[in-house]
């Protein structure tokens, strides 16, 4: 990810993260790493998907219709 | 908004110009096709081939790839000595299944494994009686990793009810579906399996039944069975435009819980948001605890899919509906478990089984079926 900054939380949400941390049995192994895996889940959930061009979309859409998905 | 691909990215590897050159080629197996269409269309994603010894062996030890995405089955092409002599690491190589070209491959290693090893860990037992552990014996010494690139398909039966993940993909934003849950399947529907349907859709847009087709043990019910009854179901029972039935061609491996998680994998890159895990979940005979495949998920807090653990229904003849141990405060007088097994048998013997256990039209349609089973 490149060059990384610092941000501040509140320190009741850091010692419930650090608790979190505890409690899942190692997989994030401090609470840069969850914070980090948190956000991006986030902040990707709302990206488009631009894997197709819009003629294979539509080409896809045509198909579903044929076998009645759409 | 649908599920992410897994690792971020849906794998699309499809090459289209391809001329045939002199180049060396390599047989493979239906079940090894599946597996090569499934990686290039993205099933698998984020594999883009077969893996190579390091990710193998990180998936055996760690369940994560090597850049420690979960995975928790490899993906493997076995070959003979015999079929990989003057193949070489760095060679291109054509994948044929019988007369029709399948794909393109790199090859970037070629190594041997330990199948001993792989079912220890894979399976948690190297008894050849299980199913699973005795396929991988009989498989061959030499395992091939490289990039793959799809030419050709591999032809089905199922055309009709075939989709990819970029067609889900499209098909679930078109119905304006924005959580989705996967239900795996091997078996065509009982009571218990449309209760548990119907609890997990009660909380989402939409519901992907995607059953399994490809190799399964004897005794299971074939492809086209569990298509009819799922049809059949959905069309006396369920709501219109809240399901999408289509089905997913690889192979069950019986692995359980490693298999539960795998199973998740490939729905969440068809864009399901949650995925419901059964009791013993691709578990075979008494080889998993019955929660072992609930327990697993714990291992994988960024699978960045919902596992969806709703207990096993049964009728009771008190509450007069189906129902589970958690909603159900009566005790085991009143309940009937609906057992797979029972119903097989039954109708194997042609007969009907009762309305709680199985609805009256979706065993007509099994029964329609001259021999219904593997």
């Amino acid at each position: 990810m490149g060059e990384k900054v610092t941000i501040e939380i509140p320190k009741e949400l850091y010692e419930k993260a650090q608790k979190y941390i505890q409690e899942s049995g190692g997989e994030f192994k401090s609470v840069n790493e969850l914070v980090e895996f948190v956000l991006n889940e986030l902040l990707s959930e709302e990206e488009e998907e631009t894997v197709f061009t819009p003629e294979e979309e539509e080409k896809i859409k045509q198909r579903l219709k044929s076998l009645g998905y759409i | 908004m649908v599920s992410k691909p897994h690792g971020g990215k849906l794998i699309r590897r499809i090459k289209r110009d391809f001329e045939k050159e002199d180049i060396q080629t390599l047989e493979v197996s239906l079940e090894q096709a599946l597996d090569i269409e499934n990686i290039c269309r993205g099933v698998f994603s984020p594999l883009e081939g077969f893996l190579d010894r390091n990710n193998y062996l990180s998936v055996l030890e760690n369940k994560r790839l090597s850049n420690d995405i979960p995975w928790t089955i490899p993906i493997i092409l076995d070959v003979s000595n015999q079929s990989i002599d003057g193949l070489k690491e760095g060679d291109d190589v054509l994948l044929k299944y019988y007369d029709r070209n399948i794909a393109l491959m790199n090859i970037e290693e070629i190594y041997q494994w330990d199948k001993k090893q792989y079912a220890r860990y894979i399976y948690g037992t190297t008894d050849p009686e299980h199913p699973g552990v005795s396929k991988i014996y009989k498989m061959n010494d030499y395992l091939v990793a490289g990039k793959l690139e799809l030419l050709n398909s591999v032809p089905t039966r199922f055309e009709r009810y075939t989709l990819w993940p970029i067609e889900t993909r499209i098909l679930f934003r078109e119905r304006g579906w924005r959580t989705i849950v996967g239900f795996q399947t091997r078996n065509a529907p009982h009571r218990g399996h449309e209760y548990v349907q119907k609890a997990a859709l009660t909380f989402v847009d939409g519901l992907f039944v995607n059953p399994l087709v490809g190799w399964k043990k004897k005794g299971d019910y074939k492809d086209d069975v569990i298509l009819a009854a799922y049809e059949t179901l959905i069309k006396h029972y369920y709501p219109r435009d809240v399901v999408v039935l289509a089905v997913l061609r690889t192979s069950m491996r019986y692995a359980g819980p490693r298999e539960a998680v795998h199973h998740a994998i490939m729905r969440k890159n068809f864009g399901c948001t949650h995925f419901i895990i059964g009791r013993d979940h691709a578990g075979v005979g008494n080889y998993y605890g019955p929660y072992d495949a609930w327990k697993i998920f714990q291992e994988f807090p960024d699978l960045g899919i919902t596992p969806l653990f709703i207990r096993e229904a049964f009728y009771c003849k008190k509450c007069d509906g189906m129902v589970n141990e958690k909603i159900c405060p009566h005790n085991e007088e009143y309940r009937i478990h609906i057992s797979g097994t029972n119903i097989r048998r039954m109708l194997l013997n042609g007969e009907r089984p009762p309305e709680y256990m199985m609805r009256r039209e979706v065993a007509e349609t099994i029964l329609s079926f001259e021999n219904p089973f593997m």
